[in-house]
């Protein structure tokens, strides 16, 4: 890849596994159909021909099974990065991240690190059949020892798994697979920002968008659509969901009163619930309505053909953003 | 809160053509809210209903228990007449092992003491390589009677005895070389004594000052596992990266009967076999899962479940060291020489409680303890060594004294075995730092730095 060369998500992450491949020989990828095939969403697609069976690793059908050796390679020095194949078949593994890898570092006092990344294609929108649309991120987030983040451009993707593989802690990499194949943009110019700082991607006064993953296109949409209406936006990515960067959003809502935050995981506990309860003690004085969460429902993922009336879609968006204003 | 309706407009905004009807977000929002509180009408209802039947179910309590029983009952009778008439089912029934048709298993030394060989498996010690075993079984047992003492002074919080297994555990430890790398459960007292570890530094996390506490690679000995069988996944994945190495050393990942029921050791089957990994699973077979006995987990004896898997499987008598050094030296030397993995299940049996806080009077007798105790692991060894008169009674003398020298240092140490300071339970949860761990950490400071005068006071 030459740097500035304009790639969809999916080939941004691609590129930035074979970087990683070539830097560092302890780089291993493993997971389901990662090889021949390329993965299901051709994500790793020829990385097993130029790198070989020994570092782009077909693994048995067991997600606890591939979590668990990755984290036996990790012990060994090894710096894998697994795919699950999709959000909803990562909960066969679900013990293995939260009672193993997360809390080992802690247990030996610091003497080992787990350098191991989990990436997982992640939320809806792709009229899949179940268990393929979920937004698990929160049930992670709740866990000391993981980070977790998510991209929603390419330029990001590509440098956030190359920092989430430099890291000695375990990241969980939530990839928006809605987003894998849009539109190419520029990826590997200038210099990446930290891996957990949230980023104004566009300014306003009126209100502030929280969002990440595939919900920034959204919230940038609805942004545009109020101005349309005279209302101007701000909208932040936050691109990490553990740490949350509140700083920036505090800084932003200090300066528009009011905050709405998106995100297609369930709002009962999830990060919106977090980021309210954070925000609301912070810029108590500064808020002139309370927070607000547009995202999924109280409901298991809805069958596909329902799906748009259950993701916070861009009308869904507007009408969080009226209520708040209402106030 | 109301809402200011002239913000909106009479379509969706998104102007995405809908086959549901085009209605105004304020409609949508409404019909939200009617649904909502038809599914609550709805909820409150059925809530009600149980309610009222659960008011009724304290007068007829009898009849409502009475009716699943007989349910149960229903089912069972005709199951129960199928496996009668079924020849199937009372061939399945008859699979099971029982004490005559177990299986054999791999032994070196009788429980009386003989020498014997086996066609597969020798094994030619020296004099003081027999007393070396001798002497880490004894040191062994007593470390383990002395954590258990000081569970019941109050010292630890629990303490799961390894009583009974010290020839497994010895024996699979003393093949190891200081390269080969041991994942344990938490009951891996002997192994750990094999690998080095201090001995107080396995009291930590029963003590509750640590939750691990111990440096893994210092002596290639991970954390103990509490929840059972996740290590053999790490072991695997450990072995695997053995072989990407190119290396020559093995790993071992110990478990018990109960753990083969575990998805987890299911898939570290899987994964070791299909990537030839250099591991060996040892099993420690000590009967008991807690509470449930070995037929609970299993209808095969453990040691066949490696033929489904595609490597080979063997059961040693777990009380023999020599016969377990020596198995355990090829399965090893397997793994080393690029044959992959194995399973060894020692047949062997926990002669004491679970843990400290368990009471095995509940479900066990008296009958079968006593006859383990007739197989015990350190008498047999000692019988042996007496009669090959490699052994005097200075030699015993001296072991005796170094296992009391040993108890005292394990009491002294865990005596003044310090807390940890409050404030470290914020550290090492992360290797490069984690904004809210950074900013909790100075929260929790700063209120406890509010207590300091009245501390000072206090102390």
């Amino acid at each position: 890849m030459a740097p500035g060369e304009k790639l969809p998500i999916a080939k941004a992450i691609n590129s930035s596994l074979r970087k990683a491949l070539e830097n560092d020989p302890k780089v291993v990828v493993m997971g389901e159909d990662v090889g021949k095939l390329g993965g299901v969403f051709r994500v790793t697609d020829g990385l097993q021909k130029d790198f070989g069976e020994d570092r782009v690793i077909d693994t048995p059908l067991a997600e606890s099974g591939i979590v668990g050796t990755a984290i036996g390679l990790a012990l060994r020095g090894y710096r894998p990065v697994v795919e699950i194949q999709f959000d909803g078949f990562v909960f066969p593994a679900y013990d293995q991240i939260v009672t193993q890898l997360a809390k080992m570092h802690a247990r030996a006092l610091g003497k080992i690190k787990l350098p191991v990344v989990i990436r997982i294609p992640y939320a809806g929108g792709i009229g899949a059949v179940e268990h393929h649309s979920e937004s698990p991120e929160a049930l992670f987030a709740h866990v000391a020892g993981l980070k977790i983040v998510t991209p929603a451009n390419s330029s990001d993707a590509y440098w956030m798994l190359q920092q989430a593989i430099e890291c000695d802690d375990p990241v969980i990499f939530f990839e928006p697979k809605s987003r894998y194949w849009g539109k190419g943009e520029e990826v590997g110019r200038g210099i990446p920002a930290p891996l957990h700082r949230a980023r104004v991607i566009r300014e306003g006064t009126d209100l502030t968008i929280a969002s990440y993953g595939p919900t920034v296109r959204t919230a940038l949409q609805a942004a545009d659509a109020s101005a349309e209406e005279g209302r101007s936006v701000e909208v932040l990515d936050l691109r990490s969901i553990s740490p949350i960067d509140f700083d920036t959003i505090q800084a932003s809502v200090e300066r528009t009163g009011r905050l709405v935050v998106v995100h297609e995981a369930p709002v009962f506990f999830g990060s919106g619930a977090e980021i309210a309860a954070r925000i609301t003690e912070r810029c108590f004085y500064h808020l002139e309505a309370p927070v607000l969460r547009v995202g999924g429902f109280h409901a298991p993922y809805p069958p596909a053909r329902v799906e748009e009336e259950y993701l916070p879609g861009l009308d869904r968006v507007l009408d969080g953003i009226d209520r708040a204003m209402a106030y | 809160m109301t809402v200011d309706s002239t913000a909106r407009a009479t379509t969706r905004r998104s102007g995405v053509k809908r086959t549901t009807k085009k209605t105004a977000s304020n409609t949508e929002t409404a019909t939200a809210a009617t649904s909502e509180g038809q599914s609550t009408g709805a909820g409150a209802a059925a809530k009600s209903t149980k309610s009222a039947g659960k008011t009724g179910g304290t007068a007829r309590k009898t009849p409502a228990k009475k009716a699943p029983a007989k349910k149960a009952t229903a089912k069972k009778a005709p199951a129960k007449k199928a496996a009668a008439k079924a020849p199937a089912g009372k061939k399945r029934a008859a699979a099971v092992p029982g004490e005559a048709d177990r299986p054999e298993m791999v032994q070196l030394l009788t429980p009386e003491g003989q020498r014997v060989e086996h066609p597969d498996y020798a094994i030619d010690l020296g004099a003081e390589e027999l007393r070396g075993l001798y002497r880490d079984m004894v040191l062994t047992r007593r470390f383990d009677a002395e954590a258990t003492a000081l569970q019941r002074q109050g010292e630890l919080g629990l303490w799961p005895s390894l009583l009974g297994q010290e020839a497994a555990q010895i024996g699979s430890g003393r093949a190891l070389r200081p390269d080969d790398y041991v994942f344990p459960t938490y009951r891996e007292h002997g192994v750990a004594w094999c690998r080095g570890v201090d001995p107080t530094q396995l009291l930590g996390m029963f003590r509750g000052v640590n939750n691990g506490g111990w440096d893994p690679n210092g002596n290639n000995f991970h954390l103990y596992t509490i929840v059972i069988g996740s290590q053999a996944l790490h072991a695997t994945g450990y072995a695997m990266g053995i072989a990407k190495d190119g290396a020559d050393s093995a790993v071992i990942a110990y478990f018990g009967d109960g753990a083969t029921s575990q998805g987890d050791v299911a898939e570290s089957f899987t994964f070791a076999a299909v990537y030839n990994a250099p591991v060996v699973f040892f099993c420690q077979n000590n009967q008991w899962a807690i509470s449930e006995p070995t037929e609970r987990q299993t209808r095969v004896p453990l040691y066949q479940r490696a033929q489904g898997y595609g490597f080979p499987g063997v059961r040693v008598d777990g009380n023999d060291v020599l016969a377990v050094l020596a198995v355990t030296r090829a399965a090893v030397e397997r793994a080393r020489t690029g044959e992959g993995p194995m399973l060894v299940e020692a047949f062997t049996y926990r002669m004491g409680a679970h843990t400290t806080s368990d009471d095995p009077t509940r479900y066990r007798s008296d009958d079968e303890r006593e006859s383990w105790e007739a197989k015990d692991p350190i008498l047999r060894l000692r019988a042996y060594l007496e009669a090959e008169q490699l052994v005097d009674d200075a030699f015993l003398a001296s072991i005796d004294e170094e296992s009391d020298t040993m108890a005292k240092r394990v009491r002294e140490s865990i005596r003044t075995m310090p807390d940890p300071p409050a404030m470290s339970m914020f550290d090492n949860i992360y290797a490069d730092g984690h904004a809210l761990v950074d900013e909790e950490r100075a929260q929790y400071a700063a209120y406890a730095a509010s207590f300091a005068d009245t501390d000072e006071e206090g102390r």
